[in-house]
């Protein structure tokens, strides 16, 4: 704050938000095939015959693109999607490797873009235990570990790997949490799915590293239309990560994913996300469109499925990391930061479908909201008639950190019995004067001060994440936040 | 240090301070006094660059500076320090956190390589014995469902933690009981030495039977209207401040 103006009375934090730092704007130059922009049934066959798949899998497609010409975009949510032509995307690009035909040796020009986005392909490389698919625009460039996993019958490789290699396991699971037709842009992902991972974990196995997708898109006037799917067998265990980045550019980008994760008896899935999308100038110019449908299915008896997010990227973004809890005596859990500045809309939250008996689920979530953005909580819980014994927990907080911003919150509860438990709790604060004038006498600076109350304030939620990928996220949590404060 | 000239503020339009004159020098103790809303923390609030306050006439330099043309941090890396009347609660923030924060960006305001964690922990165990703070104290949020006594015993920590030239203790005896204002007290006089100074806002004599000073200074209506040494706060203990106000309310 300069000495010489004169602090408005009141909130006097942020009235000129500047652009916030976005580390990862850049554009990686390679060849680049694109299919022609444009969706019909011949681009659904062309895509799936590029990615030389079975009769099955095409017939998926045809069906979600036949039944997704029925539907219309939803308009529910607390966010402004622009209409959106889907004529004017291309729905697949593949950055040509020149060394493609062995995965062993990745093009060089790739294996820069990811070191310099922080994610080194090189086993060797990485001190830490934690395997590595990327993914970059429609296809996956390299998945690390693969060999030393697969020893103990773990399965990480992308899902179009997947589909060649696993055919029965892919087509036992996929679609079965999410159908395509479940909403809009759940349709839209089954028709024209590119690439993304596939996980399985077979029964009694813990899996021994982190495993995590990074998710890039370089090509321009392109979606990303990424499908992960995660099966965690009888008492297996696995934590995995998501990770994200675009670079900056003027048009809205389309990102639409499907993630899909099945839990079986007394199986364990940590699925934890920070969500680093280009999220648009000061002006609202740019950045992406997030409107993705994630969901679980803690289908066995004490399955356990807990979802973690940190959402500080994207124009707008639409999406629920849901629970299905169909086992008795299953637990979910939804931890979730999400953070807009300047023009972003966010509208996220989570449902916890109580269909076993003495299910528990635990929501947190913390929303902070800057500059002129939106920032919506919405949330389900719902307990079922025969779930007996149920319980749940939700806090929603929300901080917001200027006058121009929003904090919404649309909560919906509804318990079928009455031996279930619920509690929901919420807050409202503004960050307050009084914490960053105190920071600063101690010598911190207005900034600075705003982080670390921000960080203390998402606290509980990014105790939840990988120790890695905690330090990363409160990094991104400040540095997300420069020029909030005027 | 610290020579401050016909120093005059308001806030919200209201004038508070109107026309402070004060010099201090290394090594003094001043003690500032005055009925309520005389413009006590008010001084002190402007000293440390509070935004809610409007300087509206007047210097103030601190070892040759233009403090007033300073940030409320570069003031604090300048060595200006303020316990507060009131210390705020910051949740989720560690209090180690917090103070390697604090300690790491005055390094850097002086071009130094910011502190190892080992070496910091050293410094913070040092220091806490200093007002015995407990380490559980020490390792929770900032001010976090701490006591009255707890968060002021806080304070001192951070000021022995960041060496300050120049300490402001804003009504620290307030709430306070007996044993805790002594621990706060043997603390401030621990860390006393002849090149730094501090400044105490007091209503009561009581805290300065444990601070000693060598000037105590009468507040009121925004001007220090009567300065003397340690015996006026005595006279003052006895006497209340009508007699001044009286004085000076006559003189008007």
């Amino acid at each position: 704050m300069k000495e010489s103006e004169k602090p408005e009375k009141g909130n006097q934090i942020i009235e000129e938000a500047a652009q916030a730092e976005y580390k990862y704007g850049f554009v990686t130059d390679i060849e680049t095939e694109v299919i022609p922009k444009g969706l019909d049934e011949d681009v659904v066959r062309r895509i799936s015959a590029l990615k030389g798949e079975p009769e099955w899998l095409l017939e998926f497609r045809l069906k979600a693109y036949r039944h997704w010409l029925t539907l219309k975009a939803p308009t529910w949510g607390h966010v402004h999607v622009p209409e959106i032509d889907y004529q004017a995307i291309s729905y697949y690009a593949a950055p040509r490797q020149k060394a493609a035909n062995d995965k062993k040796e990745i093009d060089p020009e790739l294996k820069k873009t990811f070191d310099k986005l922080g994610i080194p392909l090189e086993e060797q490389l990485r001190l830490s235990g934690m395997a590595v698919d990327a993914v970059m625009d429609s296809v996956s460039v390299k998945t690390t570990y693969r060999e030393r996993l697969a020893e103990l019958g773990v399965i990480f490789c992308s899902i179009s790997e997947a589909v060649k290699d696993y055919p029965d396991l892919v087509r036992k699971y996929l679609g079965k949490v999410v159908p395509y037709t479940d909403n809009f842009y759940a349709a839209l992902n089954s028709a024209v799915f590119s690439d993304g991972s596939f996980v399985y974990i077979p029964k009694g196995v813990r899996c021994p590293m982190e495993l995590s997708t990074y998710f890039r898109i370089n090509a321009a006037q392109t979606g990303q239309f990424e499908r992960t799917l995660i099966v965690a067998d009888d008492d297996a265990y696995v934590s995995y990560l998501e990770g994200c980045t675009a670079p900056m550019r003027d048009e809205n980008q389309l990102h639409a994913a499907i993630v899909e994760i099945v839990v079986e008896d007394r199986a364990e899935v940590k699925y934890s996300t920070v969500q680093n999308w280009y999220p648009g100038d000061k002006d609202g110019k740019g950045g992406i469109y997030n409107l993705v449908t994630k969901r679980g299915l803690c289908r066995g008896d004490h399955s356990k499925l807990s979802w973690t997010q940190v959402e500080t990227g994207s124009a707008i973004t639409w999406k629920y990391p849901s629970c299905v809890l169909k086992g008795d005596h299953s637990v979910g859990e939804f931890y979730s930061v999400a953070l807009t500045n300047n023009w972003q809309e966010a509208d996220t939250g989570t449902k916890m479908i109580h269909l076993g008996k003495h299910s528990t689920s635990t929501i947190v979530s913390k929303g902070i909201s800057a500059g002129h953005s939106q920032n919506s909580y919405r949330g389900m819980v719902k307990i079922a008639p025969k779930a007996t014994g149920c319980r749940n927990f939700t806090q929603c907080d929300s901080l917001l950190l200027s006058d121009t911003s929003g904090a919404h919150t649309f909560p919906v509860i509804e318990v079928g019995n009455d031996t279930s438990v619920v509690e929901h709790e919420a807050t409202t604060s503004k960050i307050n004067e009084d914490q960053i004038f105190y920071c600063n006498q101690r010598g911190i600076s207005t900034e600075d001060a705003v982080g670390l109350i921000v960080n203390g304030y998402a606290k509980e939620v990014m105790a939840k994440l990988p120790m890695e990928f905690a330090v990363e996220a409160q990094k991104l949590l400040s540095v997300s936040l420069e020029g909030a404060v005027g | 240090m610290l020579v401050i000239k016909d120093l005059q503020a308001s806030i919200e339009d209201k004038q508070i301070l109107k026309g402070i004159n004060l010099t201090v020098k290394p090594g003094e103790v001043h003690a500032i006094m005055g009925p309520n809303g005389s413009g006590k923390s008010t001084l002190s609030a402007v000293l440390t660059g509070n935004p809610a306050y409007t300087v509206t006439g007047g210097s103030v330099e601190f070892y040759g500076k233009d403090l007033l043309a300073l940030s409320p941090e570069d003031r604090a890396h300048e060595g200006v320090f303020l316990s507060f009347q009131y210390p705020v609660e910051i949740p989720g923030v560690s209090m180690v956190n917090f103070m390697r924060t604090a300690m790491n960006e005055k390094r850097k305001y002086f071009g130094q390589e910011p502190l190892s964690a080992a070496d910091f922990l050293k410094i913070m165990r040092e220091k806490r014995s200093i007002v015995q703070l407990d380490n559980k104290l020490a390792s929770r949020a900032v001010n976090e469902g701490f006591s009255g006594g707890e968060k002021k015993r806080n304070e001192i920590f951070q000021m022995a933690m960041l060496e300050p030239k120049l300490s402001i203790l804003d009504e620290t005896d307030s709430g306070l009981d007996i044993d805790a204002l002594r621990i706060v007290a043997s603390g401030v006089n621990t860390l006393k030495s002849k090149d730094n100074a501090t400044i105490v806002i007091t209503h009561y004599q009581r805290l300065l039977d444990y601070i000693k000073p060598d000037f105590v200074h009468v507040l009121y209506k925004g001007r220090i209207v009567m300065s003397a040494g340690p015996e006026l706060a005595l006279e003052l203990e006895e006497k209340g401040y009508d007699w001044i106000k009286e004085q000076v309310d006559s003189q008007q």
